[in-house]
């Protein structure tokens, strides 16, 4: 009896790791846990992009459920993105950009060669909005609801299978959570 | 000439060996203290933070831009005053648990605090639970070789039949003997050596 249980010991040892393997297939292990989810965009005090003039805070985050993207002109995989953001806007949904470590002159060319999805932009050139928010790599597109909390955050491109994977369900279901009545 | 490439490749590897421990620390901007002791805290955080872009590097040893924000941060944290803790849990707060080598006992890090602990405790108790069933097995093989009946049997026969046997026997009689209680003894012999 005892010896029969050293000699399974492996075998049992052997199922157990192969569970805890098994649930890491799959499992990307850049994307990391959102460590502001269900907090509010942090304070900040920033220019717009194309009007240096205006300043942008977090309450100007509120009001309405939105999506927040942050880009730079740096960035290919934002390139790979800016068409399918174009389409989100089209669609009625409402995009605001952060314009993140970059140069206001070629953010704006960009702007005006590949089209406008933002709302508005908010410049952060020193990426200090970014740092706060936990931004490790452009592109990121944050859910922001209506008071201006962060209730989801993609790293990386956003396309038809993430959006419909991810991101789309999640905004519906912010969007829906918001418009029932409590 | 072969003696020439054998140079050379040594040459070779002497430099890429100079190249590449240039490149192994990538914190090469350069932050003033006041203190010996803001540095070293400076030095401890740095090795501390893990860079959450390049995901096995600790900040120090990253060039990613995020990382190069970090050490910023963690300098402009350190000349305005901030202990160990108020910088990693400013880290933490920013971009979670996984930034930091030296994550916080909770139940989500039980098995990673306590696994080792576990591992080493179950080693010493097989360890321990092999080398007594180890003792018990030798004790017993001591006070008693194991002889089966037929083999008892046998030597009981041939102990009468020879044992005592006067030596006026037929020589090859007594040769047959000899070469039979030769090969027995050489069994037992193994047999008590083997145990």
């Amino acid at each position: 009896m005892n010896k029969r249980l050293v000699y399974l010991t492996p075998l049992i040892v052997a199922i157990g790791l192969g569970f805890i393997l098994f649930t890491a297939i799959g499992k990307d292990p850049t994307k990391l846990e959102t460590a502001r989810l269900n907090d509010p965009i942090p304070d900040f005090s920033l220019a717009g992009l194309q009007d240096p003039g205006k300043t942008f805070t977090q309450s100007d985050l509120k009001g309405k459920v939105r999506l927040l993207n942050v880009w730079a002109t740096w960035c290919p995989s934002c390139r790979a993105e800016h068409g399918f953001l174009g389409r989100l806007a089209s669609e009625g949904i409402d995009i605001v950009g952060l314009n993140y470590k970059d140069e206001r002159d070629t953010a704006m060319q960009w702007l005006n060669d590949l089209g406008n999805p933002y709302s508005f932009n908010i410049y952060d050139p020193r990426g200090k909005l970014g740092f706060d928010l936990g931004v490790y790599g452009a592109p990121e597109t944050y859910i922001i609801d209506s008071s201006g909390v962060v209730r989801y955050r993609h790293v990386g491109e956003l396309n038809d299978r993430v959006w419909r994977d991810s991101v789309g369900p999640v905004l519906d279901s912010v969007i829906t959570a918001e418009r029932s009545p409590k | 000439m072969k003696c020439m490439n054998r140079a050379l490749s040594v040459v070779t590897l002497f430099l890429c060996a100079a190249v590449f421990s240039g490149s192994l620390s990538a914190d090469i901007d350069v932050y003033e203290f006041q203190t010996e002791e803001q540095r070293q805290q400076y030095r401890g955080l740095i090795r501390e933070l893990r860079c959450p872009k390049c995901q096995n590097q600790d900040i120090a040893d990253s060039n990613a831009p995020i990382a190069k924000d970090m050490r910023r941060e963690v300098h402009r944290m350190i000349q305005s005053g901030r202990n160990h803790e108020e910088i990693v849990d400013f880290m933490v707060e920013r971009f979670g648990e996984f930034v930091s080598y030296r994550p916080k006992v909770m139940p989500e890090t039980y098995l990673l605090w306590y696994g080792p602990w576990v591992l080493v405790v179950i080693g010493l108790l097989s360890i321990v639970a092999v080398a007594r069933a180890r003792k018990a097995r030798r004790g017993n093989g001591q006070d008693k070789v194991k002889v089966s009946d037929a083999d008892h049997q046998q030597v009981e026969t041939l102990l009468k039949r020879y044992g005592d046997s006067p030596v006026d026997k037929a020589s090859e009689e007594a040769q047959v003997a000899e070469d039979k209680s030769g090969l027995i003894a050489g069994q037992t012999n193994d047999k008590g050596e083997s145990r």
